[in-house]
């Protein structure tokens, strides 16, 4: 498995609306709808370049630096 | 990264264009919209996933083209009780209570007790004269039912394109009455997997 990178999206499944925005900009293929409720992004793969955060319409994803 | 590819369902923005297009033709093509309740659905039902939403909804490829390649949208953020589930489940119902209601006056123009109205009703108010895409000689509920389809199809997408216009490219999407309902419907079947 490789390095993770330091910063990685975060998704308020609460608010998520599962529309597919996110999966469909994310640069890295990392986002996927989980049975069409709610956006999760595979850990390894997300870069957190904050697009999908950019273009979320219900604003529930925010880039966070990991702990 | 991964390279952006161009998949075929990008291009379904253009059923939107050709929808609207046929049914100013003839108002019978508006019983064509009845794809965009059904197909949700199924997905949903059948296959419990967003699968419409996510890549074959016409109205979600049109808003992210318009949006985001040609660059229409404001990208504002949504206020608040937009996003809240009040106003998304409100807004569901409503929706929902229109529908049935064109369903009611089909019945009524069926049953020959209201005549055929020939208009489109454009947010639930203004009237406009349509009559040059119907002839008689038809069962005159058909006719009403296109009517009454064609205006709630585009009342949303008016809904849809101010919604772009102001904030995110597919800001309708958080409140669009299909997608509340098939989330329900993907949320009762969701069964939650340990990793």
């Amino acid at each position: 498995m490789g390095k993770l990178s330091p910063r990685h999206a975060v998704v308020d499944s609460n608010m998520c609306v599962a529309c597919g925005t996110c999966a469909d900009v994310c640069p890295t293929g990392a986002m996927e709808i989980v049975s069409g409720v709610f956006a999760k992004p595979t850990e390894e793969k997300c870069v957190g370049c904050g697009m999908c955060a950019k273009e979320c319409p219900a604003s529930a994803i925010r880039v966070e630096v990991r702990s | 990264m991964k390279k952006q590819q161009r998949h075929w369902y990008y291009y379904l923005w253009i059923w939107s264009i050709i929808y609207f297009s046929l049914g100013f033709v003839n108002i019978l093509f508006a019983w064509l919209g009845l794809i965009s309740f059904c197909l949700p659905l199924i997905f949903a039902i059948g296959g419990g996933n967003k699968l419409f939403c996510n890549r074959y909804c016409d109205r979600g490829q049109f808003l992210r083209v318009m949006g985001s390649q040609v660059g229409l949208s404001l990208r504002r953020e949504m206020p608040e009780w937009m996003k809240g589930k009040a106003f998304r489940y409100g807004f569901m119902v409503f929706f929902f209570a229109m529908f049935f209601n064109i369903i009611y006056v089909s019945w009524l123009v069926g049953s020959e007790i209201q005549g055929i109205q020939e208009a489109v009703t454009v947010l639930w108010t203004f009237q406009l004269p349509w009559n040059w895409t119907y002839s008689a000689g038809i069962t005159p509920w058909v006719p009403q039912f296109a009517f009454g389809l064609y205006s709630l199809m585009l009342t949303s997408e008016i809904i849809a394109i101010v919604a772009m216009l102001i904030y995110k490219p597919r800001s309708w999407c958080v409140f669009c009455p299909m997608g509340t309902l098939t989330q329900t419907i993907c949320k009762a079947k969701y069964v939650p997997t340990a990793k």
